[in-house]
């Protein structure tokens, strides 16, 4: 056979790659229930859905639990099998060997964010699981928010209390590939945590529960964000139809732009939107006008928008021409309410702007 | 169409009143992601310490699991409506009045009543029981809420006619959103969990399509996520009024900033759009506002019968929605909405870009860039119909 190495993979490199997409094909499926406290039922929804499956006809074993259970828990619980963990004066593990050997369907893993005791193989739980997954095991695994490397930062300002051990960033990504949001109101959780009577430590507490389950339901939003682009994508559909809002704020020199930026990126965060800044080139322009447009361009990309200057003759075609590129979904621009300048400017572009730019909203700013 | 509750909404705080029940939904994205199992689970874990618990509505829809999970619970029955040759069954309101549970469960919150019913909307229903101190534990899909309707009708291609309004939404003590991935929800439409096999394949080729499916899901979280935002504002806000603020502060937006909104309400059938985006707007902003229409002073039979009408229905969609509507006189349509929002303290203007009806002919075609020039330092949005992309 002849083989030309500069151009073809080598049969080595094809041979690992079939062999990695095999892997993936063989690897378990892993799912996980994600919570924002402890007591808001991630438990009874995970367990629940191993009982399904099982009476669906899977075989579904239990290989972690949490040490206790309300009743309803255990009602649940007495409908599965159970291979119980390894205990050890210093905690407990899966007991990875004894799983592998009975090679279920599915595990369910109650906890995914656990510290092995220290004469385990792995050091963590989601070391464990991996192994699983890779053995063709299904896992099925529960998560708290705060557990989660990733967002351990948003949740210390929440909490102002920094969680020790984590899941690792990319863990989530590489490995999830579904993961449910288990929502609930936060008293069942309060209760756990705060003596009754002691009204400000309920309020303050209830305060802080709220803020982590609005950002568990944002987190669980922005992967589902990303599932729906990528199947967007391979799909070869038009994106631009999703719940995403594209920004597009119009800077000239002249314009006091700082509302605008901030008004659009807000809006843009509101709606995990995207945000461009752009100018239309002019072709004379003051040492003034120069400055004042380097800092509103400065201002707008320490906002996180993405800059570009445009040239054409005309700057209303410049700019839906972009717009329609983009799928642009809003454009802000400025005008003067100056008498003088406001007739030329409005005949010449805004106007045209406002008549053009069908599908797009266009928000007129006072300057 | 029944417009009698108050714009404020909240009669809990009154203590003289009689204390209103407290409202949870249940949140989800589309049939079959298990809202109803949801409720009825917690309805159980209710039941079990000792609250006393009725079912008012309770569709079963032959899901085995679900029905499963009535077992032992109360259920009232319900009362049979004669429509035209059929016969539809509703929820017995008078009934459950009569038994005056301390909560009521109630199915399918955005359900039209078969007409011939004392309500028109089961939210309405819901409503009486409310007033009537009962709490209320119920559910619905997020393509039910009538602000997302533009955008609900972007995404699937369906206009959906069964809404709730959502100030109602808002009143409620909790909303809980209910998730299941877009895979085993699909996997439950093959097995027939959720329809039958021929309204299955339907459902398949319409709503549950996956992209179709992730972003209503998506938004439901997201929606979840704001109606807690507006949740913690309002307590906060109320938490600290006591020291902060003094008798005779305004009964408004709890935020600092306020915002205030003016809806332009003309005959053109782009404006239910505009309300809602508006309404939205304003839930977002923690905003006050208002729709505003305008006839013209001397002569108001200029404008035809037809426009009138159209005109009223918006500004009855308005009022619906919780908007306060108003209709001002004026030959200038521009000066007048630019001079009623200078008075007014209005922060943005809302229009809708396409405007061809007579109204324009009326008023003259270049209405929006004349209440541009004329807003001076209002913030104006000109709000396009969004199109269904392909």
């Amino acid at each position: 056979m002849m083989n030309d190495s500069s151009q073809r993979p080598s049969p080595e490199q094809l041979l690992a790659q079939i062999e990695q997409e095999e892997r993936r094909e063989r690897r378990g499926r892993l799912k996980v229930f994600l919570g924002y406290a402890p007591g808001v039922g991630k438990s009874f929804q995970m367990l629940d859905e191993g009982r399904r499956r099982r009476e669906r006809g899977e075989d579904v074993v239990v290989c972690a639990l949490q040490p206790e259970y309300p009743p309803e828990v255990e009602t649940v619980l007495r409908k599965l099998e159970n291979i119980p963990t390894l205990k050890t004066a210093d905690g407990e593990a899966i007991d990875v060997a004894a799983v592998l050997q009975r090679k279920p369907q599915v595990a369910l893993v109650d906890g995914l964010a656990y510290e092995n005791p220290s004469d385990c193989l792995n050091a963590h739980r989601w070391q464990d699981v991996e192994q699983l997954l890779e053995a063709g095991i299904s896992v099925i695994a529960t998560v708290n928010l705060q557990y989660l490397e990733k967002h351990s930062d948003e949740v210390e300002r929440i909490t102002g209390k920094r969680v020790s051990c984590t899941i690792p960033r990319g863990f989530l990504d590489r490995s999830a590939d579904e993961i449910v949001v288990v929502d609930a109101p936060a008293t069942e959780s309060l209760s756990r945590q705060v003596a009754p009577g002691d009204r400000a430590a309920l309020l303050a507490e209830g305060h802080k529960l709220s803020r982590l389950r609005e950002l568990a339901l944002l987190v669980a939003a922005s992967v589902i964000d990303r599932q729906l682009e990528s199947y967007l994508r391979s799909h070869g559909m038009d994106s631009s139809w999703g719940v995403q809002e594209r920004i597009l704020v119009c800077v000239t020199p002249r314009s006091n732009a700082a509302k605008m930026l901030e008004s659009g990126r807000r809006n843009a965060d509101r709606f995990q939107g995207q945000f461009y800044v752009v100018y239309v080139q002019q072709p004379v322009l003051s040492q003034q006008d120069r400055q004042v447009l380097q800092q509103n361009l400065d201002y707008a990309r320490q906002l996180g928008a993405q800059v570009e200057v445009l040239s054409g003759l005309d700057a209303t075609d410049a700019i839906l021409k972009f717009a329609r590129q983009k799928g642009i979904t809003q454009i802000f621009v400025g005008h003067s309410m100056r008498e003088g300048g406001w007739r030329r400017l409005w005949g010449n572009s805004i106007k045209r702007l406002i008549r053009s730019a069908e599908g797009i909203d266009v928000v007129v700013y006072p300057h | 169409m029944s417009s009698s509750t108050p714009i404020s909404g909240d009669s809990g705080s009154d203590p003289q009143s009689r204390r209103r029940g407290q409202l949870k939904v249940f949140l989800g994205y589309a049939a079959g992601v298990g809202k109803t199992y949801r409720m009825l689970e917690e309805v159980q874990h209710l039941k079990r310490q000792g609250n006393d618990i009725v079912v008012g509505y309770f569709e079963p829809h032959g899901r085995k699991d679900t029905i499963a999970k009535t077992v032992g619970l109360e259920m009232i029955p319900t009362s049979t409506i004669r429509y035209r040759t059929s016969t539809f069954q509703e929820m017995d309101i008078d009934a459950i009045l009569r038994r005056r549970p301390a909560i009521c469960v109630v199915d399918e919150l955005a359900h039209t009543n078969v007409p011939g019913s004392q309500r028109a909307k089961r939210w309405e229903d819901v409503q009486m029981l409310l007033d009537a101190g009962i709490n209320v534990m119920t559910n619905m899909n997020i393509q039910h809420l009538e602000s997302l309707n533009d955008q609900i009708y972007r995404i699937t291609g369906v206009r959906v006619r069964e809404t709730v309004p959502d100030w109602f939404v808002k009143s409620a003590a909790e909303v809980v959103m209910v998730d299941a991935t877009t895979g085993a929800l699909l996997n439950r439409l093959k097995r027939g969990d959720i329809y039958a096999p021929e309204k299955a394949q339907q459902a398949m080729e319409n709503f549950f399509k996956e992209s179709t499916l992730t972003a209503l899901r998506e938004l439901a979280m997201r929606q979840a996520a704001h109606e807690l935002e507006l949740r913690e504002i309002a307590s906060t806000s109320e938490e600290r009024r006591p020291q902060e603020e003094p008798s005779s502060a305004s009964p408004s937006s709890p935020k600092a900033t306020i915002d205030r909104i003016l809806i332009y309400v003309s005959a053109d059938s782009s404006t239910a759009m505009l309300i809602r985006r508006g309404r939205r707007m304003a839930d977002y902003l923690g905003a006050d506002c208002f729709a505003v229409s305008v006839v013209p002073l001397r002569d108001k039979g200029r404008l035809p019968t037809q426009d009138r009408n159209a005109m009223e229905k918006h500004l009855n969609f308005a009022r619906n929605l919780h908007i306060e509507a108003r209709i001002l006189e004026g030959d200038d349509a521009a000066e007048t909405i630019a001079d009623f929002a200078h008075r007014n303290q209005i922060t943005q203007i809302l229009l809708s870009r396409c405007d061809h009806s007579s109204w324009s002919r009326l008023f003259g075609s270049d209405l929006i860039p004349r209440v541009v020039q004329k807003a001076r330092d209002i913030r104006v949005i000109i709000v396009a119909e969004r199109k269904r992309p392909n």
